[in-house]
């Protein structure tokens, strides 16, 4: 993953509330078996209307999104990630995130970047007419006009945005406390593993009248 | 270890921790790993570029089901018939083939096995309580019916699980959702559930796992525990728990994948003590009383729109807050409705019962009880989709096919089918169905789809009555 430090650019000044992955990424997107090019795809029934933010020349390529609450809620499809990175989408701003989007926008290197909703409205209006700068340094949003609006981040969630880490390698490196674990949970929870039986109970075919 | 009273959620989760960091964050052990087509080709596409392997394929198991067709799999000479999307072909084809590869348990699509992935965890005895249990699947939420953690994760997270079995989570807060009483005539879980998130919202349970306790959640089978469970997701939460008890116990107990002899002796007594202490504490609550609960049903694209279906379609100026004042116009305009419209005399086209939320048998049963001796209304398209090849065996062995044939539903092969619309099943543009899935989002049936949710029993009086219908009307 590349690393993100700093998301500076024009902004789609939207503030739309409970937008789902269905919205962001309709299910017929879903049959790819690729992360790529699903930004082809990305708000398809909203850029069917006329007149559409996604569609205005003034905020094409736009690196930051501004939305409202529950930003993401729905399914748990990373496509949703997916298909903003490919658009060129780096941010997103929300008064809330669902949880589930907020994980993978930060495995995608976009940065879901909570503020109160009066600074989202204020976000939306500046954003109409000039650029917005989220900083990962000085976890501030910023605008031309000294707007300065702190956000937090998970501290692992941070460093990994910042040094561009693979989560699954770290993970991994741990191996002989997860080891350990497996141990214990053989000894006091020994009704987890499955070994054999499960093995034998893949089923092909068979069965289906 | 403190002896501070624990909840349910917190006890699982301390049986978990591999290792806790100095951000609060904690490295979570998972005992059960649920993966079907559309969200784990890109995860074993990854560990296959990075040379990595699946840590533990005993715990996983893969089952195909979001893309599947719901008609016949196989000719009469028992051949496979091929699928006509040709990237749906392609998804299913790279799951045959990774499962393969990596070793992965697998209930293949023509199993009698088969069904929606989080029908056939507990179906298999797969669920246990007390696990932590994931899928890239949000719906995933529903196994907390059993008394697991379980739920929805993206597919790097996937690909982590595989690679690790371990995720790393940071502790969510706790939202406790009592129903106290006793439910009335014509109500069910799903009317229940609808009134929960109804009362919380779409975003209520955001950041908190829910437990549901109280007497209605006691009194529930293992089946309508799943429905409740399978939608906290809808309001927000991204795991809903209930304790295990002795319903759940009896429910397991001789699964094909649930432990035995000794090892089941052990699983109980420890599965006794996860139900939360006295006195242990939620960061929230909420109480609802099971007689303010009616049959009832979505009118707008959130499933938080929920009204009672002796009410009417609300006006987007009864809302206080002014942004979702501008959302309920929005909604109405996408659903063709008009404030102040009775919602029973709202005219569907199509019916569709099944879904991971109520397509098990008490499901199918319910909805029988409705159509039984009735026939579908004129200009109306119903469906049944059995949420596995073993529900749809044991509604056979019921004769509930029989009475579903003969009031003119169509009778289907399991699978995600019209509730999310990837395979071919789709309600068309401008079209309007009564669903027992779970999202009435906009497009989320089909594009310009209109979807009420309900329950599979108020489907089923829509279905014979060619409108929105209050089931107990029709009942006894």
């Amino acid at each position: 993953m590349e690393p993100v430090t700093r998301v500076s650019g024009t902004a789609y000044p939207w503030g739309a509330k409970n937008i789902d992955t269905d919205v962001i990424i309709p299910a017929h997107w879903l049959k790819t078996i690729k992360r790529s090019g699903l930004g082809k795809g990305a708000f398809e029934t909203v850029r069917a209307q006329p007149g559409n933010i996604f569609d205005d020349p003034a905020y094409a390529g736009a690196p930051i999104l501004i939305a409202g609450d529950n930003f993401g809620c729905g399914s748990s499809r990373e496509h949703a990630a997916w298909a903003l990175g490919d658009m060129g989408i780096k941010a997103v701003i929300a008064p809330s995130f669902s949880d589930i989007f907020s994980g993978n926008a930060f495995k995608n290197g976009i940065v879901p970047v909570v503020l109160p909703q009066e600074a989202v409205d204020r976000l939306v209006e500046v954003a109409k007419t000039d650029p917005i700068t989220v900083d990962l340094e000085t976890m501030t949003v910023t605008t031309p006009y000294q707007d300065r609006f702190p956000f937090e981040l998970d501290a692992f969630r941070r460093r990994c945005l910042m040094e561009g880490l693979d989560e699954v390698g770290l993970t991994l490196a741990k191996d002989t406390a997860i080891s350990k674990f497996e141990e214990r949970l053989d000894d006091e929870r020994p009704w987890i593993r499955r070994d054999a039986a499960h093995a034998g109970f893949a089923v092909e075919g068979a069965g289906r009248t | 270890m403190s002896s501070a009273p624990r909840t349910l959620y917190e006890k699982v989760w301390d049986a978990h921790v591999v290792e806790r960091r100095d951000d609060g964050s904690c490295l979570i052990y998972i005992d059960r790993h649920l993966v079907h087509e559309v969200t784990s080709p890109q995860a074993f596409e990854g560990l296959r570029a990075a040379g990595r392997r699946v840590r533990r394929p005993d715990l996983t198991l893969a089952v195909p089901d979001h893309n599947l067709p719901t008609t016949a799999r196989v000719d009469a000479n028992g051949r496979e018939l091929p699928i006509a999307d040709r990237e749906s072909a392609e998804q299913l084809g790279a799951l045959r083939h990774n499962v393969a590869e990596f070793g992965v348990p697998y209930i293949d699509a023509l199993s009698a096995k088969q069904g929606i992935v989080h029908v056939v965890g507990p179906e298999q005895g797969f669920t246990l309580p007390g696990t932590t249990m994931v899928c890239g699947d949000s719906h995933t939420s529903a196994h907390g019916a059993l008394g697991a953690l379980a739920f929805g994760i993206g597919t790097s997270e996937v690909e982590h699980v595989l690679a690790t079995q371990t995720l790393i989570l940071s502790p969510s807060k706790t939202m406790e959702v009592r129903v106290d009483g006793t439910l009335g005539y014509g109500v069910s879980a799903k009317d229940v559930v609808l009134a929960i998130i109804g009362r919380i919202g779409a975003a209520g349970g955001t950041g908190h796992v829910i437990e549901f306790t109280g007497e209605v959640i006691r009194n529930l089978s293992v089946e309508g525990r799943l429905t409740i469970a399978n939608m906290s997701i809808e309001g927000g939460a991204r795991a809903g728990m209930i304790a295990p008890d002795e319903t759940t116990f009896a429910y397991l107990k001789g699964r094909p994948l649930a432990p035995t002899g000794a090892d089941w002796d052990k699983a109980v007594a420890w599965w006794r003590t996860l139900p939360s202490d006295v006195g242990a504490r939620y960061d929230k609550s909420v109480v609802l009383n099971a007689a303010d609960i009616a049959p009832s049903l979505t009118w707008g694209t959130s499933p938080e729109d929920v009204v009672p279906i002796t009410g009417v379609v609300p006006a987007p100026d009864s809302f206080a807050d002014p942004s979702k004042r501008e959302a309920a116009q929005k909604s109405l305009d996408y659903m063709g409705l008009t404030p102040g419209t009775r919602m029973q005399d709202v005219p569907v086209q199509h019916v569709f019962i099944g879904s991971c939320t109520n397509s098990r048998i008490e499901d199918l049963r319910a909805a029988a009880g409705v159509a039984n001796g009735r026939h579908v209304a004129d200009g109306v398209r119903a469906m049944v989709v059995p949420g596995s090849g073993l529900v749809k065996r044991q509604a056979e062995a019921e004769g509930l096919d029989r009475i579903f044939a003969e009031a003119g539903f169509e009778w289907r092969e399991p699978g995600c089918s019209m509730c999310l619309a990837m395979n071919p099943d789709k309600v068309p543009p401008g079209e309007r169905c009564a669903s027992t899935s779970n999202r009435n989002f906009v497009g989320r049936q089909g594009p310009g789809a209109r979807t009420h949710l309900l329950s599979p029993a108020m489907a089923a009086a829509a279905a014979v009555t060619g409108r929105l219908a209050d089931v107990r009307e029709l009942m006894g």
